[in-house]
């Protein structure tokens, strides 16, 4: 269970946009058409994305009533799972995986760039406003360790010196392109002398 | 050395790397979708035979036997509908398998989904996938929206007369959800606590519905199995740890790589060959953890002959998992390690059980005491002691997962650990407080 900062600053009003209020009805249509409460995961992400990446509390109430939710069932779902925001979080929101895989292969050097480069403590937003970060368990891409995950992409690969390149690219607003930054093929073995004469096998 | 491999042709995932494209159309040249038809029409029973016959053990962790699983759903549609729910939470640490099936395999996916949601007569499947997955949920609804566009899926799927929706729920971070019934109840739009079983999800799953899960691997290596037959299948691997797998293989490698192999393949040689060996070579090996980080892990000495497969593997106190095998060599303090293992555990227990809700936190707390050499060697008792409190106490295996890893540290480096801690406890004096303080937030003070 994480442990969650609800904003101090709430605007008192949300409401989906004409767009996303589309999305919502589409979702909807996925799940049983008595078990709305299904749609409530998927239109959290729908609010995240509509606020800047995080969720004000007036949300909540607004999907607690569009799924006919109490609002206490919304807010326990929002703070159960890690990745819903509940305080703002910088234009490109850095997450650093340190779990064993990528603590094995240097995770922590990785953390240490994010702290000289954005903030020296972790879900605070840089000076220029651009940049946030956080520890994270396990992100699932372990044979490509350390990685980090900025916003929705997987940055995979790293040293030291390929994280600082990202971090400033982050400063600058110009992100650099996602994927491995040592140049391999996705998660496949670089290990040439010892294939059966397949491609990248 | 001539080392045994797998035959590129009994590969299952030929486009594990993406080296030909992972669009429908290249998939069907691989020989995905050919004569899906045929193979329904042979009937229920037979898939669900076939696939007892082939021996296969689900991939996601606990290796269940899946026909026998499948057997399990009621043989006919009664007032509640049937679903089928693919595992795609994959968030154990040193797994990174259904990713690659995912982004490069999800016709494979895909037409495991119709063949399964056949056998176990479901005519709605979610596929969960963790939230991080961000683009590969992306990559997989394009996968799913061409295959409805060739009425691979859909009503009257593949002119069989069977109708089958696909929809995609994203998760949002949390570990827990990858138990099948967490991953239900968040699916049902609640936390993704554990329920109490019985009743099994076969018989009273999502919705109350019967409710078969599976994990993506164990799914997509079905068609592949229906066509080549579950003779060939079988004739992979060895008795009860039958087929191929793919291998994550991470940490102190040279070259962290995944690979499809035989089941039963030593480890040393799947170490050594495709990940171009231990940094610092065989001899630098410390421990292996060889399923995923809640397996317990395994001394070198273990790993010079160890076989990679459910059996050899219980045998030898630790278990196949997801065949996340994370390497630890001489340069790693596996005590830290494993303290950076307990504490995943404490961020990601679901707080419903209290053995695991507090036991996470006080094995984290002791390791992080004991990495440091702060802990005494009472505390090392106290940790095997809180370990066994936990196991076998909880609703669902996760109190397992998170007592094994230091169960397996405490059987093989109680050694180093009692050199790093034989201080006696500083404060040896009972200290006096009155009853009625909380004694733990004075803990810190009686170390």
């Amino acid at each position: 269970m994480s442990i969650k900062k609800v904003h101090d600053e709430q605007p008192k009003n949300f409401e989906f946009s004409e767009e996303n209020l589309k999305l919502a009805n589409k979702i909807l249509k996925k799940y049983p058409n008595n078990q709305k409460k299904s749609a409530v995961m998927p239109l959290l992400y729908l609010a995240q994305n509509q606020n800047d990446n995080w969720i004000p509390l007036a949300a909540l109430k607004y999907i607690g009533n569009f799924l006919s939710m109490s609002y206490i069932n919304v807010y326990e779902i929002a703070t159960f799972y890690t990745m819903y925001n509940l305080a703002p979080v910088g234009k490109y929101f850095v997450q650093v995986c340190t779990t064993s895989p990528c603590l094995l292969r240097g995770s922590s050097e990785i953390v240490k760039a994010c702290k000289n480069k954005i903030s020296s403590e972790p879900d605070n937003i840089s000076k220029n406003g651009m940049c946030s970060w956080t520890e994270v368990e396990c992100l699932g891409a372990c044979v490509n360790a350390p990685m980090i995950q900025i916003n929705n992409d997987y940055y995979e690969d790293l040293d030291l010196k390929s994280t600082e390149k990202i971090l400033d690219s982050l400063i600058q607003d110009n992100p650099l392109k996602p994927g491995s930054f040592r140049n391999r093929k996705n998660s496949a073995p670089e290990n040439k002398t010892l294939t059966n004469g397949v491609k990248n096998a | 050395m001539v080392l045994k491999m797998l035959k590129e042709e009994d590969k299952i995932f030929k486009n594990l790397y993406n080296d030909f494209g992972w669009s429908i159309d290249d998939a069907i040249k691989r020989n995905d979708w050919s004569d899906t038809k045929g193979i329904i029409t042979k009937g229920r029973e037979w898939i669900i035979n076939e696939i007892k016959t082939s021996e296969l053990r689900g991939r996601g962790g606990a290796g269940f036997p899946t026909g026998l699983k499948w057997s399990f759903a009621p043989k006919k549609i009664g007032s509640r509908p049937h679903y089928l729910v693919i595992n795609a939470d994959e968030s154990e640490p040193g797994t990174c398998k259904d990713r690659d099936i995912i982004r490069f395999e999800p016709q494979k996916l895909i037409e495991g989904c119709l063949l399964s949601a056949y056998a176990v007569n479901a005519h709605v499947c979610y596929i969960y996938i963790r939230g991080e997955y961000f683009n590969e949920g992306l990559r997989l609804q394009e996968a799913i929206d061409e295959a409805y566009k060739k009425n691979f899926i859909g009503k009257n799927a593949c002119n069989s007369n069977w109708d089958l929706d696909i929809y995609i729920h994203y998760g949002a971070g949390a570990y827990i959800c990858g138990e099948e019934t967490a991953l239900i109840e968040s699916l049902e739009g609640n936390k993704g606590q554990p329920r109490l079983k019985p009743p099994f999800p076969a018989l009273v799953g999502l919705y109350g519905c019967p409710t078969i899960v599976n994990n993506v691997e164990t799914i997509a290596v079905v068609p592949t199995i229906l066509r080549r037959g579950a003779k060939w299948f079988a004739s992979i691997g060895r008795p009860k740890n039958t087929g191929t797998k793919i291998f994550c293989i991470s940490g102190n490698v040279n070259k962290p790589c995944n690979v499809e192999e035989e089941m039963g393949i030593p480890l040393k040689d799947l170490i050594e060959k495709y990940a171009d060996g231990v940094i610092g070579g065989w001899k630098n090996l410390q421990a292996v953890i060889p399923g995923g980080s809640s397996m317990p892990l395994l001394p070198k000495n273990i790993c010079d002959s160890i076989k990679m497969d459910f059996d050899s593997l219980i045998a030898a106190k630790s278990g196949m998992g997801t065949a996340g095998i994370i390497v630890i060599n001489n340069d790693q303090d596996i005590i830290k390690c494993m303290a950076r293992i307990a504490r995943f555990y404490k961020h990601e227990s679901c707080g419903q059980c209290t053995p695991c809700r507090e036991g996470s936190g006080w094995m984290w707390r002791i390791l992080e005491r004991t990495a440091k050499g702060e802990a005494t060697h009472k505390d090392i008792d106290l940790l095997s002691d809180v370990t066994k409190q936990i196991e076998g106490h909880t609703i669902c295996a996760f109190g397992e997962g998170s007592a094994w890893p230091v169960q397996g540290l405490l059987r093989h480096f109680r050694k180093e650990i009692d050199k790093r801690c034989s201080g006696e406890p500083i404060v040896k004096k009972k200290r006096e407080v009155p009853y009625l303080v909380d004694q733990h937030l004075l803990e810190s003070k009686d170390a």
